[in-house]
């Protein structure tokens, strides 16, 4: 029993990383830069929903869509700001510009929110499901699993079947010849993060509601495991990156119960490694041909 | 004459670390130093060595690395412990240098253990594995008993100062350098712009790579030996992926494969938070700032057209070009 | 080959060594006997929360001493600096106070920084005091001493406690393994529990600052049927885990170390009910009786926001009286006085200050000697037992 106990905690956690590593690996297909910022965006996600609920007393549903519209602000202006004037640039030097908007964020929140842990409002309140005395779901990552199970589906409808999706997908293989066809390569990247963006503050309210509480550095670890769920799945990849948050959430958990809780951070690099050395574009990840 | 203009270049670049030694050594002399400003210098040195390590990697090899604080760890725990052990047996002239080869040569073992499964691998994926590498490395040391766990290893002479740092990084110049004009430095630098076409001259790929991540690891580890030496305690905590990437920012801000730019932003990186100390709460918030400000500056074309006038290589060109004008007239 | 752009870099070049010039002057103020403390510690990155604490605690000690006119006509300063837990970054920060004209030092917060920290003030000989700093080594010399108390200190306690008067026998512990103030309490409990006959039956770690799912540590606490667990670690975490473990359905009983403290602040008003029955050994609780410690969780209130004082605020604020107390004990009334450093040291060893976190005296190994009081939460309040 208490082996399906934890299968079940491995895939609720993993179901966690999985909607992270979701709008991660988007903006990395399309716009082909490892957005650091990410994980941070999720922090100012769960801090806008935060501050509407808990501190302007908002109801739970105006809350979650002042939460969900700042973000996607917030990913506009950071492309706008930040990001724009170095498409030309080398893909390293955007890198380090998303480290510095991932400082900027949390020294921003620090500053306005103070260093203390916030506890997130409940803004649904499930009790768990007892199925008997050792197995216990739990109703917020029953949710957790729901909604990233659909926003994978809708993305990757969006992407194959619409206009904006396919412009999206032409970007994503040559900017040049995209902007030829007439793809407004500026606009796409922006909608791109725009919806990134979103899928961070939702992202943002489940891992409120999962763990309940917040504070300035909560984005930072998530971003990290959603990076490396991402790359496991192939980077780019949008169910790619749903079977490696779960992968990654599984095996941490079983690591953690089986072998060792001191060593479960090296048992899942090590997994993670292993599995870029048999498969080095990640599980679902395209095998690029190399021309001369 | 290409090779005198590279000989030229570098001798600017050890001129410009000479004549800062200089100038920070007399203000130490004359007692105008801050104690501040003192306390900084061998960070400040430490991180000039990992930046211009690690550019060999990042700058000429073209791969991203984000283990590079993981291979400084295991070089300081090598050495660290070596220099405990022998600390009454052996005098501080021979034991520091000694444990600054240990530190370096472990260091190298790993490189050679980690490089050689993942150098196949490319570009972000890359990345990830040496992050990975780097992570499980701290994982296990904190783990460890002997390596005195969470808690940190204590009773390290602090023989660390000033002036050896001076001479290593005068070493690790010179060899990055020399390696970088040297026939192996031209592979290596094939390497990075176009692969299949280094392959199909007869370089073997496989060697270059692994002899350039050896290396960057050798420093690496010999920096962290000094750092180790540096204070009373060595911490794994310290060596997370946020150090590897602050050696990254250094080597993107100072330009990939400039020397002279890694060794100009190792400065500006480490000492910038340290300067920022009186703006209390906001300093990390305006060190993001400029450090965004810095890259878009950098990056930017909006930017280019000013860029010859006031950046320091600029500066050069313009000088060089006087003088010739001179001579031809 | 793209290069650092000149002019920026010139000008931060041209700072750094202006900096370097300007703080010779440091001492500006030595004339007016102001004493400048000089406090280090987190102020931003994962462990920022206790550095906040000790600096708001022990400013709120240093504005008490000035409005009440000083000691023998000395004013206190406090100068805080940021080493985002680093212990180069705090030997950084160590020295710019000693440009700013530092006399004593609070050390640091967190042990890693404070032990290298007493290597410099070994150097320079002032007195060293550190709020927080639990490792053994944080004390190594003579011119160091401790406001909390060490870590084998609470690992032994703790065990004693719970072998004479609990009735649990089978113990599961869930520890911080990449944190040196929780893996030094657990060594020292696992080893008294042995001693004491207690049962360790799950010991499961994590790491802090990258752990916010307690799952599977909490399923094993579960699945071998431990009677209490065993915190050996901070607030911050420790809310997560009372949480999931409600979750969970875990209903055994918590018990913490100092750490602990500030537990009801760190859940929020939403949560206080999750620390129903949680137990903790601590010197200081802010639900206290005493005037003196009503008294400081009111100005703290005021001063900050509404918020609460945790552990480590109570232990900046003592810092600074002891401070106070070695001043008056050595009857130093120039602080610019030759054998300011020496007199004050000596004098630390003889004093007796009734702080928020009990009375304490130290001896020569620079730790204080005080109780530990054990209390259990109850409906959102400290209850002593």
């Amino acid at each position: 029993m208490s082996f399906i106990s934890n299968l079940i905690n491995g895939l609720s956690l993993g179901s966690m990383y999985a909607l992270i590593a979701l709008g991660y690996t988007m903006v990395y297909g399309i716009a082909k830069m490892l957005n650091f910022a990410h994980g941070d965006v999720i922090m100012v996600g769960a801090f806008t929903m935060f501050t509407a609920a808990a501190t302007l007393k908002f109801s739970p549903a105006i809350s979650i869509i002042a939460g969900i519209i700042v973000c996607t602000l917030l990913g506009v202006i950071i492309e706008k700001i930040a990001y724009k004037p170095l498409r030309k640039a080398s893909p390293l030097t955007v890198l380090i510009t998303a480290i510095g908007v991932s400082y900027f964020l949390q020294s921003l929140a620090l500053l306005i929110f103070g260093s203390n842990q916030k506890s997130f409002p409940m803004l649904f309140n499930f009790e768990p499901i007892r199925v008997n005395e050792d197995l216990i779901l739990k109703s917020d990552s029953l949710m957790t699993m729901g909604v990233t199970i659909l926003i994978m589906v809708a993305l990757t409808l969006f992407i194959n079947k619409t206009k904006t999706g396919r412009a999206m997908l032409a970007v994503s293989e040559d900017k040049g010849a995209a902007e030829l066809m007439g793809v407004n390569v500026n606009k796409t990247i922006s909608i791109t993060f725009a919806i990134g963006s979103s899928l961070a503050a939702v992202a943002g309210l489940f891992f409120g509601l999962t763990y309940g509480f917040i504070g300035p550095y909560t984005g930072a670890m998530p971003g990290i495991k959603a990076f490396v769920a991402a790359v496991l799945g192939g980077i780019g990849n949008i169910p790619g990156a749903m079977l490696g948050g779960i992968l990654l959430g599984v095996i941490e958990n079983l690591s953690k119960a089986y072998i060792s809780t001191e060593l479960s951070d090296a048992i899942v690099f090590a997994v993670l490694i292993i599995v870029l050395l048999v498969k080095p574009t990640g599980l679902m990840g395209k095998k690029i041909n190399e021309k001369v | 004459m290409k090779k005198n203009n590279l000989n030229i270049h570098n001798l600017i670049t050890y001129g410009i670390v000479v004549a800062a030694f200089l100038f920070v050594s007399i203000l130490v002399w004359t007692g105008n130093a801050s104690r501040h400003l003192q306390a900084m210098l061998v960070p400040i040195g430490l991180n000039i060595i990992l930046a211009v390590s690690l550019n060999l990697i990042v700058g000429f090899l073209g791969e991203l690395t984000l283990g590079h604080a993981g291979f400084m760890s295991v070089g300081a725990y090598a050495g660290c412990l070596f220099a405990i052990k022998y600390a009454e047996i052996l005098p501080t002239a021979v034991r520091f240098p000694l444990a600054m080869i240990i530190g370096g040569l472990v260091a190298c073992v790993f490189g050679i253990i980690i490089g050689v499964p993942v150098l196949r691998l490319k570009g972000d994926y890359l990345a990830i594995v040496t992050l990975a590498f780097g992570e499980i490395i701290r994982s296990i040391i904190i783990n460890l008993e002997f390596t005195g766990g969470a808690s940190g290893l204590k009773g390290t002479p602090q023989n660390s100062n000033f002036y050896i740092v001076f001479v290593v990084i005068m070493i690790t110049l010179v060899v990055i350098t020399n390696l970088v004009n040297s026939r192996a430095g031209r592979a290596i630098c094939s390497i990075r712009d176009n692969r299949i076409a280094a392959e199909s001259l007869g370089i073997n790929i496989t060697y270059y790579k692994l002899l350039a991540f050896v290396i960057a690891a050798f420093f690496a580890g010999v920096a962290g030996v000094i750092y180790g030496h540096n204070l009373s305690i060595l911490q794994a905590s310290v060596f997370d992926y946020n150090r590897s990437i602050e050696i990254l920012v250094i080597v993107v801000l100072g330009g990939m494969g400039s020397i002279r730019g890694s060794v100009i932003a190792a400065v500006i990186i480490t000492a910038l938070p340290e300067m920022l100390r009186s703006l209390a709460d906001y300093r990390m918030l305006i060190y993001a700032v400029v450090l965004i400000a810095m890259m878009l500056l950098n990056g930017s074309q909006k930017f280019d057209k000013y860029k010859g006038r006031m950046n320091i290589g600029g500066l050069f060109t313009l000088l060089k070009n006087k003088k010739s004008a001179k001579e031809a007239g | 080959m793209k290069k650092i752009t000149g002019i920026l870099s010139l000008v931060m070049v041209l700072t750094i060594i202006a900096t370097g010039f300007s703080a010779c002057g440091g001492n500006g103020d030595a004339d007016k006997n102001t004493l400048v403390i000089g406090g280090i510690g987190p102020l931003t990155g994962d462990y920022s929360t206790y550095g906040v604490s000790v600096k708001q605690g022990a400013q709120i000690a240093v504005d008490e001493i000035n409005a009440a006119g000083g000691v023998n006509a000395i004013k206190f300063e406090l100068k805080f600096e940021d080493d985002e837990t680093d212990a180069t970054k705090a030997v950084n920060a160590y020295n710019t106070l000693m440009d700013d004209g530092m006399k004593v030092s609070l050390g640091a917060v967190t042990s890693g920084a404070c032990i290298a920290v007493t290597e410099e003030a070994k150097k320079d000989g002032i007195l060293l005091l550190t709020p927080s700093g639990s490792q053994k080594e944080c004390t190594q010399y003579d011119n160091c001493f401790r406001i909390c108390f060490t870590d084998p200190q609470q690992g032994t306690v703790s065990a004693d406690y719970i072998a004479d008067n609990l009735t649990a026998k089978k113990i599961a512990i869930i520890y911080d393994k990449s944190n040196d103030y929780s893996v030094g309490i657990t060594d020292k409990f696992v080893a008294e529990a042995a001693v004491k006959g207690l049962e360790i039956v799950a010991k499961q770690a994590f790491t802090s600052g990258t752990s916010t799912d307690f799952s599977a540590q909490l399923q094993q606490v579960k699945d071998t049927g431990a009677e209490l667990v065993f915190l050996p670690i901070y607030a911050k975490e420790a809310a997560f885990i009372l949480k999931q473990a409600k979750t969970a359905g875990i209903a055994v009983p918590f018990f913490g170390c100092d750490g602990l403290d500030g537990i009801l602040e760190k859940l929020g008003t939403d949560n206080q009910a999750l620390a129903n029955g949680v137990m903790l050994l601590t010197p200081f609780a802010a639900d206290a009786d005493d005037t003196k410690t009503k008294n400081f969780v009111k100005v703290y209130g005021e001063k900050y926001n509404g918020q609460v004082p945790d552990q480590f605020a109570a232990d900046g604020y003592d810092a600074i009286y002891t401070i106070k107390a070695a001043i008056e004990k050595a009857g130093i009334n120039d602080i610019n006085a030759a054998d300011f450093n020496t007199k004050i040291i000596d004098a630390m060893t003889q004093v007796t200050v009734e702080g928020l976190t009990g009375t304490m005296v130290w001896d020569e190994s620079g730790d204080a000697s005080k109780d530990a009081k054990a209390v259990k939460i109850t409906d959102g309040t400290y209850v002593a037992i």
